[in-house]
């Protein structure tokens, strides 16, 4: 036999599954670590992106039960629209199958590769096949499934479909059981943690084998569902472009005007008579040379950027400091979304954050929070553009310290938007080198950069301000203890004077020549409202302001005074007595606060 | 007035700025103390007493920052101390008192400088002298050589000294209380005040105080107070001409602003320390170039206080602002000694009779 023969008989078409099989680590399920985290981030992306679409506020479930020594239970539940039941074998058994593929705009998941992929990987590890719960709505049951791959021909295998009782009214339901290990537990948690900072309208509970993580939703509104665009002809390829024009029955220039955004009479025009093609030509059978033709044509026609208003959801400003708030405390952050941009003919926005302080570690480096449409991005860290562009900026400018990335107690969160991120691998780990994109990074920092120098300075200020304030404060006592001595009485009280000196509000009773006084200083920067309790034997009818209350306890009068009072201001309430009596504030942090009661 | 009736005096004042401060701590109010200004920028010309005063300018230290706080803290510690010497009736010097307050921790004083100065704000708020609280200063060696017989009283008795021939080439020494001293009687004519020990000796060699009847003053640098005093005295008491005979360079300019107008650090004792008929002999910036003096290039140090001399209003004359000009636009400075250059005697037999004929003195 020949030996081309003989190969022939090996040769034969390879399934995607198969395909798979062998190459697990293109898709993140390189090792059974790994493959826990790829799972969970698959399904919860899956859940969010259904949840925008259908307009509802996410309640997500991530369970992890360890059913055996080495196997754990993955379960992920939403309240989402449901799947409809003919399509669930498909969406969670079929490797390459989903909605989101071919349009054009912002989603978390978008190969339809990774949750059956999971399906595939637990039957490959445990042999348990997928249980999937769905429900679409209250008219209608719930569905559930006992799906596996057949490999070899990548279709979905249906062990068991069954009608049942569901307690959601509309959800997806999925739990999916293979070999693993939770010894990347603090990456799952900051998995969760991340998506909970770039999506606050989502509330994730968690339950890691036995033990429980809540994040609660800081955002009562949905996010706006990002709608498909038809493609741009810049950036468009050959094969796109083919299979478009294969599958559509206009004319040339129809075809043009229908099939991209942003195209008009004049494009269409311009765009043909640079190709040499008929306008009146039917799109579906062109000659490949006449398709590079179009194609190089519709490179050189300048069309204005996509429209992103709609294709695109960045997680905006206001969201993202929620987002950040709820799950950091810290002293400062600032965030910043830049208008959007074109790299390829692909529309894309970036947005960054920086918060300081708090809780943050104060030693080594900066915390980077990474997100392609807004999903976290965990590994490969080094290897991707947005930690490249916060390398190169010159974070020494700003007051901070720079090896490579700014050290310090310092978060920089960056999200990268686009209906096309362009990713490293299909494991979507990082996101590959993209001037454009790096550019609008670079700047968003920088713009950052500027705001968290001025708080640091304002902050330094502030700092030395009070260490001075604390120098004085350390040297009155003795100054009063010496003028008392020279004079021969008690060194005088320096509370009132230190209060002063520290800004914080002093409120003195005195009681002198049968009047009683009782007086606020307000040395604070701020406005204090604050309410006086004197407590005496003196009815006080004739005070001057009149209390706002008074109450007869026994032989005593309780009154009442409340008081606003502007920064560095002063008020006072003044009446015939003579009794000590009592006094106490409230209302304001006794941090800033001083009550002296002088006889 | 006795001395104890002055002694009650300066405890009282004391007891008064204690007392200020104590009421103001006592209503809550952050202790301060009000000072005229003591710069160039606050002096201002007294008609009557013909000399240079503290204006109304005033500068508020009040106890709200550190240096400050620290500031009146070291007041309080002086105040203290005095009262107490006043109390024990002693007494003390300012470099003794500067290292009495080794011992007060926060408030001790980190130069001399800062001790003294802090003396001579309490002199301006308690308009008493520092030897009121039984302060004086260290001896500072100045002296005096000419035809005048003085007495002293000293803790041992009267002395009586004739400051030619009863005393040494060293000249007699100026005591610190020059209110001790009694002019008993004289053959001068003018007195001149040198400001180097190098042309005091000159002239006391060259015998310029026997062939021109002139009492010779070495003022060493900065004249102290007392040096000061006795100028006065010789030109108010016996109608003397006083003469100044410094370096040619913007600090010896001062030296003689403060014989004649009062100095900016002591402006509150003016009246009793300046000789506003004093005259300035040299060197003069154009006598640098009428004689062809050996010169120094001008510093920058140099430079910039003859700026600031044309703003200071004691140098706010026609003749000081054409020598100042002269001088920054020569851009040299040259010493006393220089003279030496044209001989040992040139400068008692040509330049002073010369300068002295032409300032109507001899």
């Amino acid at each position: 036999m020949d030996l081309a023969e003989e190969l022939a008989t090996k040769q034969r078409s390879i399934s995607v599954a198969e395909f798979f099989e062998k190459n697990k680590h293109l898709l993140g399920f390189d090792s059974p670590t790994r493959g826990i985290i790829t799972t969970i981030k698959e399904a919860v992306d899956n859940s969010l992106d259904a949840c925008e679409e259908a307009e509802v506020l996410p309640d997500i479930y991530v369970g992890i039960k360890r059913t055996d020594k080495d196997v754990y239970r993955i379960t992920v539940e939403d309240n989402g629209p449901g799947i409809v039941p003919k399509q669930v074998p498909f969406v969670f058994g079929k490797l390459l199958y989903g909605s989101r593929f071919h349009q054009i705009k912002q989603s978390r998941g978008q190969q339809g590769i990774g949750i059956s992929a999971a399906v595939l990987y637990a039957q490959l590890t445990t042999g348990i096949p997928t249980t999937v719960i769905s429900r679409t709505g209250h008219t209608s049951k719930a569905n559930r499934f006992l799906l596996m791959i057949k490999t070899e021909e990548n279709e979905p295998q249906i062990l068991k479909q069954e009608e049942i009782d569901w307690d959601r009214m509309h959800g997806t339901r999925v739990e999916i059981e293979f070999k693993s290990s939770l010894a990347a537990k603090k990456r799952l948690l900051d998995y969760l943690r991340y998506t909970a900072v770039v999506n606050p309208h989502a509330r994730i509970r968690a339950d890691i084998d036995g033990e429980q993580y809540n994040f609660e939703r800081a955002s009562e509104e949905t996010i706006f569902a990002p709608k498909a665009i038809a493609p741009h002809p810049h950036g468009i390829e050959f094969g796109t472009l083919k299979r478009m024009a294969e599958a559509s029955p206009l004319k040339l220039k129809e075809f043009l005007i229908e099939g991209f955004s942003r195209v008009g009479d004049k494009n269409a025009d311009e765009i043909l008579g640079i190709s040499g093609l008929k306008p009146d030509r039917k799109a579906a059978g062109l000659s490949s040379e006449d398709m590079k033709k179009l194609l190089d044509a519709m490179q050189t026609v300048p069309v204005p950027p996509p429209p992103s208003s709609q294709c695109l959801s960045p997680i905006t400003e206001e969201k993202i400091i929620k987002g950040i708030d709820k799950e950091f405390e810290l002293d400062f952050v600032r965030s910043r979304t830049r208008k959007s941009q074109v790299f390829s003919g692909h529309p894309f926005i970036v947005e960054a954050a920086i918060g300081y302080g708090g809780k943050l570690e104060t030693e080594g480096s900066a915390q980077i929070l990474r997100f392609a449409n807004r999903v976290p991005l965990l590994y490969q860290q080094g290897a991707c553009l947005i930690t490249n562009a916060v390398s190169s900026v010159n974070w020494k400018a700003y007051n901070l310290s720079q090896q490579g990335i700014p050290i310090g107690p310092v978060l920089i969160l960056v999200h990268v938007a686009s209906t096309n991120v362009p990713f490293t691998s299909e494991s979507k780990d990082a996101i590959a080198a993209i001037p454009e994109i790096e550019k609008e990074i670079v700047l968003v920092l920088q713009e950052l950069g500027r705001e968290l120098k001025n708080y640091l300075s304002r902050r330094d200020k502030n700092k030395q301000q009070e260490e001075r304030a604390r120098a004085v404060c350390s040297i009155l006592p003795d100054i009063a203890a010496k003028v008392g001595e020279i004079v021969g009485k008690p060194a005088p009280d320096t509370t009132p004077l230190e209060a002063q000196i520290m800004r914080k509000v002093v409120v003195k009773k005195r009681v002198l020549n049968g009047k009683v006084e009782i007086s606020v200083n307000n040395y604070t920067r701020n406005p204090a409202t604050l309410t006086i309790y004197n407590m005496s034997e003196d009815p006080a009818a004739d005070a001057k302001p009149k209390p706002d209350f008074v109450d007869k306890i026994g032989d005593e009068y309780n009154k009442l005074w409340k008081v606003e009072i502007d920064p560095e201001s002063f008020w006072k309430t003044e009446y015939s007595g003579s009794s000590h009596g009592s006094i106490s504030v409230r209302g304001v942090d006794e941090k800033f606060l001083v009550v002296v009661d002088l006889f | 007035m006795s001395k104890e009736d002055k002694d009650r005096i300066a405890d009282a004042k004391l007891y008064d700025i204690a007392d200020k401060w104590y009421q103001q701590m006592q209503n809550a109010a952050i202790p301060y103390i009000s000072l005229p200004t003591r710069t160039k920028h606050n002096i201002e010309y007294d008609e009557g007493t013909e000399v240079w005063k503290y204006g109304d300018k005033e500068t508020t230290r009040i106890a709200n920052s550190s240096k400050s706080a620290l500031h009146l803290l070291k007041m309080a510690y002086v105040v203290g101390f005095l009262k107490q010497q006043l109390r024990e009736n002693r007494s003390s010097t300012l470099r003794e008192m500067y290292y009495i307050s080794e011992s007060w921790k926060k408030a001790k004083f980190s130069a001399q400088d800062e001790s003294n100065h802090l003396v001579e704000d309490l002199e301006i708020i308690t308009e008493l002298s520092r030897e009121s609280f039984h302060l004086r200063p260290e001896d500072d060696g100045a002296t005096v050589y000419g035809p005048l017989k003085i007495r002293e009283k000293t803790r041992r008795g009267d002395r009586e000294m004739h400051c030619q021939q009863d005393v040494g080439e060293g000249g007699y020494p100026i005591p610190n209380n020059v209110d001790n001293l009694e002019f008993v009687e004289h053959d001068a004519k003018f007195v001149i005040a040198m400001e180097t020990g190098g042309m005091y000796a000159r002239l006391m060699e060259n015998g310029f105080d026997e062939e021109y009847d002139a009492i010779l003053v070495h003022l060493k640098g900065q004249p102290a107070r007392s040096t000061r005093r006795v100028l006065r005295r010789l030109n108010q008491e016996l109608n003397l001409p006083v003469v100044v005979f410094t370096d040619g360079d913007p600090w010896s300019y001062r030296i003689f602003a403060s014989v004649a107008y009062g100095s900016i650090k002591a402006a509150h004792m003016s009246e009793t320390l300046a000789t506003p008929g004093a005259q300035f002999i040299g060197v003069q910036p154009s006598d640098i170039s009428n004689y062809d003096l050996p010169s120094d290039k001008l510093t920058e140090g140099d430079i910039a206080a003859l700026k600031s001399e044309l703003s200071d209003p004691r140098f706010d004359t026609d003749y000081w602002k054409t020598q100042i000009n002269l001088q920054l636009k020569l851009g040299l400075k040259s010493e006393q000694q220089a003279f030496a250059a044209r001989g040992l005697d040139f400068v008692t037999k040509e330049y002073l009779p010369a300068r002295l004929s032409e300032m109507g003195i001899i």
